[in-house]
């Protein structure tokens, strides 16, 4: 029964991982970059959603909503702002602006909220169920966050899949040139991708809290890498990928800690990774990318 | 016939690199109009910069009457300007109508069921495969399919390079079928080639270019006579 319990653990915070990593694998999948600030976002997330909820007393979903709306303007904010000028850069130039402006998005948060920890409220408010006299115990964040994660994943499927927009999305995702050809706006097709990644790290960001309630200017950076290692452990660029990558990760991390060492936990997570690398280079559902001018 | 496309004084620069030096062409309304030259003279060069992936740093584009020279390439395909570029660039991961889709990117939803099945009857392959991934279709099929992709933004100028790269002699026929029933039915082709037998039997006029400049023009009949052209082109 504890194994079950760890399963589910598991799976919930992989869930959390798996919403993250979409952000990042999305965007590099267009843009062919690593937004490094992602995991930052996640954490302006969760302090719209404390602000909202803690200080003044809305309802969550005002918060949740609020949490996505910001966050969204903040993505494509950063874009236009950080990442656009460099769209004809070297992939270093732009991999160290990510992470300034990671630096930037935390040391902004220290200036704006402080460095105590804030004591984040969960967004949901059912009890857990308890099964076989209590022994399972699913708590409410672990069904609310897997069930976010199976409609967000359905929702992109759709998206990408039937839609105008996400189709084209795919096409610049594969040759950028011909995507111009056939008249699509590439910058305007980054910035929907960087839009969409914002609103699902709002989300994770207030689950993830919600799961962990202690809210930090840091609190985005570790759940950021964690996320980024499950896009590259599913296979970078891939949609179906992340979502694999990101809950195998939270039930490797999960039971590595509980079954081997908690301290080692975070070793064993990037150990697999390395040998999920040496086995498959491009992760397990990528394919090779070719790229043209 | 009216000027379509002209071509003034285009210099393009890939980093220090001068690729394109000076050069002028205009392409009139119904012509078929070709572009020969040897490897790395700078064809492709020429069509992207018309097509707007790359930006001439001296010199202007004409189209329609507009001048197109710093318009993004997205807007280029809305005034009804479609290039087919060099080696198919097709959706791999994607469906074949799905890349059609692409195609009509720029057209309004109604419309496209209707130029599905014009571009069907022009490629009638295309059809029985529209639901198989492009990137397992043949060499021809994806020249096919590049092309119906470009038809579906009902071009006025297509831009055609190399259409015939990697393709055994009867699909070579086949494609240039294509570009004349194309032509007849009225559309304007810039056509790139290097087997410039087959590019000026079926052009109009046609442009040599070398190292980056034109050297030579005329119309088709005239070029397939010249001396320099047999000794360089046509294998004596
Ligand atoms: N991205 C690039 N960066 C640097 N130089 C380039 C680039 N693309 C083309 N060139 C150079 O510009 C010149 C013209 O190239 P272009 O591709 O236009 O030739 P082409 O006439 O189309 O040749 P081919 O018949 O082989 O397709 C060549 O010398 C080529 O090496
Ligand atoms: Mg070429």
């Amino acid at each position: 029964m504890t194994f079950l319990n760890y399963l589910i653990n598991g799976i919930s915070l992989g869930s959390v991982y798996a919403i993250i990593a979409l952000g990042y694998t999305m965007v590099y999948g267009i843009a062919k970059m690593l937004n490094f600030a992602h995991g930052d976002v996640i954490m302006v997330g969760a302090y719209i959603s404390f602000i909202i909820t803690s200080k003044m007393g809305l309802p969550a979903i005002v918060s949740v909503l609020a949490a996505v709306v910001v966050c969204t303007l903040l993505g494509i904010f950063i874009e236009r702002l950080a990442y656009k000028p460099l769209r004809n850069a070297t992939s270093l130039a732009v991999l160290i602006t990510a992470i300034g402006v990671s630096y930037f998005l935390q040391n902004s948060a220290l200036l704006i909220w402080g460095s105590d920890p804030k004591s984040f409220n969960s967004i949901v408010d059912f009890d857990s169920i308890k099964l076989f006299d209590g022994q399972l115990v699913i708590t409410a964040e672990a069904i609310v966050t897997v069930c976010a994660c199976i409609i967000i994943m359905i929702a992109l499927t759709i998206f990408t899949g039937h839609t105008k927009m996400g189709k084209a999305m795919r096409a610049v995702s594969e040759d950028k040139g011909a995507a111009q050809l056939m008249g699509i706006n590439v910058n305007s097709t980054i910035s929907m991708t960087f839009a969409i990644g914002s609103a699902l790290a709002a989300i994770a960001g207030v689950l993830l809290c919600s799961a962990y309630p202690t809210l930090l200017p840091t609190t985005g950076s570790m759940p950021g890498i964690k996320a980024f290692t499950a896009a590259v452990f599913g296979g970078i660029g891939s949609i179906p990928g992340a979502m694999i990558g990101g809950i195998l990760l939270g039930v490797i991390e999960v039971f590595a800690s509980a079954y081997i060492s908690d301290k080692l936990s975070n070793a064993i997570v990037f150990g697999v990774l390395i040998i999920v690398l040496l086995v498959k280079p491009t992760g397990l559902l990528g394919r090779k990318i070719n790229e043209k001018v | 016939m009216s000027t379509f496309l002209h071509v003034e004084n285009i210099n393009v620069y890939y980093g220090a690199i001068h690729a394109i030096q000076g050069v002028s062409f205009d392409v009139n309304e119904g012509e078929i109009v070709t572009l020969i030259g040897a490897n790395g003279a700078g064809k492709s060069t020429v069509l992207k910069t018309v097509s707007g992936l790359l930006r001439p740093k001296i010199g202007s584009i004409t189209f329609a009457g507009e001048d197109i020279t710093q318009t993004p390439p997205h807007k280029i395909v809305e005034k009804g300007l479609a290039h087919v570029p060099e080696g198919r660039r097709i959706f791999q991961q994607m469906t074949v109508e799905e890349n059609l889709e692409m195609g009509a990117y720029t057209q309004p939803q109604s419309g496209i069921t209707a130029d599905l099945e014009m571009v069907f009857e022009q490629f009638p392959r295309l059809k029985e495969r529209r639901r198989q991934i492009a990137g397992t279709l043949s060499g021809g099929e994806q020249q096919m399919l590049a092309m119906g992709r470009a038809l579906m933004s009902h071009p006025k100028l297509l831009m055609l390079d190399e259409p015939s790269m990697g393709l055994a002699p009867i699909l070579v026929e086949q494609i240039f079928e294509i570009i004349r029933t194309l032509h007849k039915s009225g559309t304007t082709i810039l056509l790139v080639e290097q087997n410039a037998q087959m590019a000026l039997s079926v052009a109009d006029r046609a442009y040599v270019l070398e190292t980056g400049e034109i050297t030579l023009s005329g119309t088709g009949a005239e070029l397939v006579k010249s001396d320099e052209i047999r000794k360089a082109y046509l294998g004596g």
